[in-house]
């Protein structure tokens, strides 16, 4: 076996040394009852890398790569061009072989790292602080409803009908637990009136902007609401990219951000490893989850770079402790931090022009298809079309005809026929000309 | 003339008339190592005798605080919170953590002397 | 006041650098590197993108308005700033890292290779499913190998890391005592436990209730099974535990829960020491986590991300969280919500937004389908092995507390052998670094005062192994003849000296920010 480094001989040697007649006597403990043979498991020995990549790729090639169609597939994760950098960059063994940087003299390079990323998602979200990452957007909102039960000493949470629903399902699972979470009505297109359901009781409101839908929503005046009845407001991002173009949700009130950072450096990946990014108000510092980098100076008066703050977390606190969360998504905040580096203000800012400048010519030559309705006014690079007819098997025969066309809004709520013909769009810079010439010809041969 | 008693917790309690205060004993002071947050409780929050009361961190352990003595909380010392380093440089002086309004005196009898409390260190 | 044993210097003091110093700071492959903030320039940047001129806008009013604040960079700017930082950190690649209980085990390339094939990398996950029948094969393929050896019959893919899938298996649990129509919240966690344990278990809402461990590392079993009762909804035990041993008396401790109605949840953390030798399943375990990125290298990047999977038992199977994946002759489908449950699925809910870590998956999956079954259970014997090797090795120089037998995986170390010297477990590891090797794990488990966990793992050859003990015996040889130097102060040789914690928790400082610009827009 290539990974193996002992060899027989080695493996007697050692045997000798410890005092073992065989390897089942160094298993001693474990009781013979318990233990299988070969002939246990149903399952192929050992194969060479060639072997090994040709199924594989056998598998792979089954799947339709965004990359090889027109594609326009959103609602939470979105296809955005990676530079090479990138992925050279966290290949490099230092970043991709090292754990988490408990001995900080070995570990400048991650906890340095960590701290850019830190500094980068609090200036993108207009926040004071952030995190070193958390799994993903919607295990960060969940966490965020969790601290703001903490902070409030309350126990509900009003959640937005604009939240993906995969993300409200992540946080009742948590939520319910301790609290009662109240989703308000989904209404595609609109704002619904998330004010009315604030109360004294209310920890936290969950706004989505953009929302599901593409929605971009207006958060001053449901954050002013919140905090008149002492509740916080809690703003969750989907698509990062976003944020270089739109107000920062630090600007309009939010206490806690919690975002998707997949949009940079990450890819599709089919949904996971991603990055989920926190960020809130100083004055919640400790109350936050997740790892911290801090910076500190050694002992020849340089500056250097800890894991700080660490009471918070489980290893410490124990069954008191913010979270449970442990191993989170550095290598993901490593490709993020490098995207972003290489972006700059510059770039990062034309990169979102230049979505919402491609999703708006699209929305204007689908919204000319007759019986076809554009339904979200607002929008970054993601828009809600109503079609004549539903939607999932639209998408279904333009797959066929190699266009992976969206997300029709029943993959994501699949009883609701109110739902059942609406077309979420999304538009970045990877959708070519030609790309969304062939979709529009398409889907109005289709409809 | 005031008295002082111990808990088996580390705590120390001193009694001035029917007012406590109390702090943490220099050998827990020790044992935290550099401490680097103060948690205090409200004043006029009541505590029960054996009630969590207080958190004290350092880098790499965090420890509740107990009330030695039930009562309502009169006074917190928020030197102590604004600079964490007072616990370890004078725990057993200018470093207490609160004060209460004794509830019930008997309570004190749960408690260990100056000497008590020594030996019970030597057996840790 | 409670009281741990984790106090310990955590302020350096400061010491006079002793080399001479360089004109520019650098020394040799060594640089000294600014933060990206503090590097770059306006009107730079490191990626082409064309300038657009919005010809309409349907921002709603809420166009941002104020500069983000980044720094602008081209690209070999960028690319030396992250080299540069990659070259201050340990990895396995460069050396042994022998830290106990985090599995630092070799990682292939070719792992990396296959999930960046297009196939994997860039699908989308709500991409209709015919257009995704490859990627649903892989994670029906990987669940096979899951289950087969664990032989259990249930596995839910979706938890993002080990302590996700605690809370998975937590809650499915919880599900399956409320069907029941019982309200039960106690949980049985060992003192020895990982701090994840009692985390999840009191995220889950649960109380958790201690048991102690005996004086030869093991779980108290009499202890435990004292505690049992009608209010127990589980125990949750590590098993090889913490301290790296197996516990011989788990398979009694199992039907002593399952008596009382409860349900044995473990903490397969370590199960890189029994994989394809021992089949959870066999044990009477009802839920367990796998770290794909432990058992099954997937590269730990730092500190994630994870997968942790949880198989499950017969009777728990039905309330595995959504999505579930279905397999009808050839063709796979997920189902994602309630809307179309299979007979008996009562799911609890979803751990997160969309299928799991598919990036850790294929990993996971090109790992063991190198392996095979018999190359899984060759290098847990061989990970086994080299632990017991280090442990025979060292351990009438070091102290090993639980030293009269075999262990696992890993060979736990107190400091009782520094007794005197005035060396503390800190100092000798941080020595270690000194002589090119990342220190083990110290100060866990708690049971054991100033403890020293050492995990091999199967990635090291004999001559390496052998360069590391004689290393360690020599270390021990100089702290108990007194010679101090070599660990006071140290590491003299790393990228930084021991750094200032406790100035790092007293007054924190999270993120940079401009000197001059004091961040006017908060």
């Amino acid at each position: 076996m290539r990974y193996l480094p002992l060899t027989k001989d080695d493996r007697a040697a050692m045997l000798a040394k410890i005092g073992a007649r065989n390897i089942d006597a160094v298993f001693r403990d474990v009781p013979q009852s318990a233990v299988v043979s070969r002939s246990a498991f149903d399952l192929p020995d050992t194969q060479g890398e060639l072997e090994v990549e040709r199924t594989l790729s056998r598998m792979a090639a089954r799947n339709v790569a965004a990359g090889s169609v027109p594609f326009f597939c959103g609602a939470g994760s979105y296809r955005h061009h990676v530079p090479a950098a990138v992925d050279h960059l966290i290949q490099r063994s230092e970043f991709l072989t090292s754990y988490t940087p408990y001995q900080p003299e070995i570990a400048q390079g991650t906890l340095q790292y960590l701290f850019e990323f830190q500094t980068q998602v609090a200036l993108l979200t207009g926040m004071e602080v952030a995190n070193a990452s958390l799994y993903d957007g919607s295990t960060a909102t969940a966490e965020a409803v969790l601290m703001a039960q903490r902070v409030t000493k309350r126990y509900k949470a009003v959640l937005s009908g604009g939240l993906h629903p995969h993300y409200a399902e992540s946080v009742e699972t948590v939520a319910n637990l301790s609290g009662e979470v109240v989703r308000a009505p989904v209404i595609p297109g609109h704002e619904e009136d998330l004010i009315k359901l604030i109360d004294e009781k209310t920890a936290c409101v969950v706004v989505q902007s953009p929302d599901v839908f593409g929605l971009i929503r207006n958060l001053k005046p449901i954050a002013d609401a919140a905090h008149a009845k002492g509740a916080l407001l809690i703003a969750v991002v989907t698509e990062v990219v976003s944020l270089g173009l739109l107000e920062p949700p630090g600007h309009r009130g939010a206490d806690i951000v919690a975002a998707e950072g997949q949009g940079l450096g990450v890819g599709l990946n089919f949904g996971g490893p991603y990055v989920g990014l926190f960020a809130t108000r100083e004055k919640f510092i400790r109350q936050m989850p997740g790892r911290l980098s801090g910076e500190t100076v050694d002992a020849a008066g340089k500056r250097g770079f800890v894991l700080t703050l660490s009471t918070r977390e489980q290893h410490i606190r124990r069954e008191k402790a913010t979270s449970n969360i442990c191993t989170n998504s550095g290598l993901c905040c490593l490709a993020f931090t490098i995207h972003l580096s290489l972006l700059g203000e510059e770039g990062l800012t034309r990169l979102a022009r230049l979505n919402h400048a491609r999703a708006c010519a699209l929305a204007n030559r689908l919204s000319k298809i007759s019986h076809v309705e554009l339904l979200t006014p607002a929008f970054f690079n993601e828009f809600t079309l109503k079609l004549p007819k539903p939607a999932s098997p639209v998408v279904d025969v333009l797959a066929e005809k190699g266009i992976l066309a969206g997300v029709p809004a029943s993959r994501l709520w699949p009883h609701d026929h109110n739902l059942r013909d609406l077309l979420i769009i999304a538009v970045t810079e990877t959708c070519s000309e030609e790309d969304c010439d062939a979709f529009a010809k398409a889907l109005a041969e289709v409809l | 003339m005031s008295e002082i008693r111990y808990t088996d917790q580390h705590e120390w309690v001193r009694i001035d008339g029917d007012e406590a205060t109390v702090g943490i004993t220099k050998y827990a002071a020790d044992q935290l190592g550099d401490v680097v947050y103060v948690e205090l409780p409200e004043p006029g929050r009541s505590l029960g005798q054996g009630g969590e009361a207080a958190v004290v961190e350092s880098v790499k352990a965090a420890s509740e605080v107990y009330a030695p003595i039930g009562g309502e909380v009169t006074d917190a010392n928020s030197a102590i919170a604004a600079d964490p380093a007072k616990v370890n440089a004078d725990p057993e002086g200018d470093a207490w953590f609160f004060k209460v309004k004794i509830a019930d005196k008997g309570e004190l009898g749960k408690l260990m002397t100056a000497g008590q409390y020594a030996d019970f260190l030597k057996g840790l | 006041m409670t009281l741990n044993s984790r106090g310990r210097p955590t302020a350096p003091g400061t010491i006079e650098p002793n080399e001479l110093p360089t004109i520019s700071g650098d020394r040799g492959l060594d640089h000294e590197e600014p933060l990206i903030f503090e590097l770059g320039r306006e009107g730079v940047c490191g990626v082409d993108i064309p300038e657009v001129q919005l010809s309409e806008e349907r921002l709603g009013g809420l166009r941002r308005r104020a500069p983000i604040g980044l720094p602008g960079l081209s690209e070999p700017e960028v690319v030396r700033h992250y080299v540069r930082l990659s070259r201050m950190n340990y990895a396995i690649d460069a050396g042994l890292y022998p830290l106990g209980s985090c599995t630092m085990k070799h990682n292939p390339r070719l792992n990396e290779k296959m999930a960046r094939l297009p196939g994997f990398g860039d699908v989308h996950p709500l991409q209709p499913q015919q257009t995704v029948q490859g990627a649903l094969q892989l994670i029906s393929e990987l669940m096979r190998w899951l289950t087969m050896l664990t032989g259990m019959p249930a596995i839910a893919m979706s938890p993002k890391a080990g302590a996700h899938g605690e809370l998975c298996g937590l809650l499915t649990i919880r599900a399956a005592i409320e069907a029941r129509g019982e309200k039960r919240r106690r949980i049985l966690v060992p003192s020895s436990a990982h701090g994840t344990n009692p985390a999840t278990a009191a995220m889950a809402g649960f109380v958790v209730d201690e048991v102690l461990a005996t004086e030869d590392g093991h779980v108290d079993a009499d202890a435990l099974e004292a505690k049992l009762g009608p209010d127990v909804c589980a125990i949750m035990l590590t098993n090889p535990n913490t301290c790296g041993l197996f516990e011989p008396r788990i398979k009694e401790m199992a039907d002593a829960v399952h008596e009382v109605g409860g349900y044995f949840y473990c903490d397969g953390a370590n199960f890189n020491a029994i994989a394809g030798r021992v089949r959870p399943g066999d044990l009477g375990i009802d839920a367990m986590h796998i770290n794909l990125h432990k058992t099954f290298s997937t590269p730990h990047g730092g500190g994630g991300p994870g997968a942790g999977p949880v198989v499950l038992s017969e009777r728990l199977a039905p309330f595995a969280p959504l999505p579930l994946l279905m397999q009808d002759g050839n063709e796979f489908r997920l189902i994602e919500d309630r809307s179309a449950l299979p007979k008996d699925a009562k799911p609890f809910g979803r751990m997160c937004a969309f299928h799991g870590q598919m990036g850790m998956f294929v990993r996971a999956l090109t790992y063991m389908l190198s392996h095979g079954a018999d190359g899984v259970r060759q290098a847990s014997e061989d990970a086994v092995l080299s632990a017991n090797y280090i442990l025979t090795s060292l351990k009438d120089v070091m102290s090993a507390p639980y030293g009269d037998g075999p262990c696992m995986h890993e060979a736990l170390f107190d400091d009782s052998f520094l007794e005197g010297t005035g060396i503390a477990t800190l100092d000798f590891a941080k020595a270690m670094i000194d002589e090119g090797y990342h220190p083990m794990t110290m100060y866990f488990p708690l049971v054991v005062h100033g403890a020293m966990l050492i995990e091999p793992t199967e990635s090291e050859s004999k001559e390496s192994l052998d360069r590391f003990i004689h290393v360690l015996r020599e270390l021990t040889k100089d702290a108990k003849a007194g010679n101090r130097t070599r660990f006071e102060g140290a590491p003299r040789l790393a990228p930084r000296r021991r750094l200032d914690e406790t100035l790092a928790a007293r007054k924190p400082v999270l993120r940079w920010k401009r000197k001059e610009l004091p961040q006017a827009a908060e």
